[in-house]
């Protein structure tokens, strides 16, 4: 069952749906906060971006963000790479900064600071 | 219906060479597209602009996170014209892909997936992209 989901798709298809769905109700939802109440000082800003509820569903934003970025350049990526070796070079490269991309948000994210 | 004469007799000579029924043609200058094929190949081009700008939003939401002078910092790049003017481009760039993304979505769940229909949509997608940037270009300009 795995393997043919693999084969068939299905799983980059629904990623890419589920990803696509989520973004859009975070962007909507950073629209609307930043028309009702935008943050006029740093205070004001560092308050509201590392408030948990913040951090959390931005957290979940960078994941859907990289898996959506994973799913969309890789299918670019096989369309316009075709020599093995220099598309497994490729997508290992979009792999390796995808995951480095993370690490440095979720820094941000999570490590303390004034 | 969409071929230019051009494109119909070398269609005509590659079919002849290869013995295949199909085409072959890549000059995608050559080849007059249909509304949906530039919506779809501009959702391919947004997409790789938008991946490539993480690394530059993220740079800029820790900036704004590190202190009150890197954040005033962040603050006054919007003083440059040449920033304002490249976030104008990624209004664009941003709203084009979700609009044609939430085409997408609405396709899957059979709507909109008519021809007709699908070409009507296609124009919305590529104009309301536009109108989207401009009324950033209309705040910021």
């Amino acid at each position: 069952m795995a393997v043919r989901i693999a084969a068939t798709g299905l799983r980059a298809w629904l990623v890419q749906r589920a990803s696509a769905i989520y973004m859009l109700l975070f962007i909507v939802f950073l629209l609307a906060h930043f028309t009702v109440d935008p943050p006029h000082s740093y205070p004001a800003w560092h308050a509201w971006m590392t408030s948990y509820g913040v951090r959390v569903i931005t957290t979940v934003f960078f994941a859907a963000l990289l898996a959506h970025a994973w799913v969309g350049l890789r299918d670019v990526i096989m369309d316009y790479v075709h020599a093995t070796a220099l598309r497994v070079g490729v997508l290992a490269l979009l792999g390796f900064s995808l995951a480095a991309t993370g690490v440095w948000m979720m820094r941000i994210l999570w490590m303390a600071r004034g | 219906m969409y071929l230019t004469k051009a494109v119909a007799r070398t269609r005509v000579r590659d079919m002849a060479a290869t013995g295949s029924p199909r085409p072959v043609f890549f000059n995608l200058a050559q080849i007059q597209m249909p509304v949906g094929a530039l919506t779809s190949i501009t959702h391919r081009v947004t997409g790789i602009f938008l991946a490539l700008g993480v690394p530059f939003g993220i740079y800029l939401l820790d900036l704004s996170l590190e202190g009150p002078q890197s954040y005033a910092r962040v603050t006054r790049l919007f003083d440059n014209v040449a920033f304002r003017a490249a976030a104008v481009f990624f209004v664009w760039v941003l709203a084009h892909h979700l609009l044609a993304g939430i085409r997408h979505l609405l396709s899957d769940i059979d709507i909109g997936s008519q021809l007709p229909i699908a070409r009507r949509s296609a124009w919305i997608v590529n104009f309301g992209g536009v109108a989207v940037a401009l009324f950033a270009a209309g705040a910021w300009l």
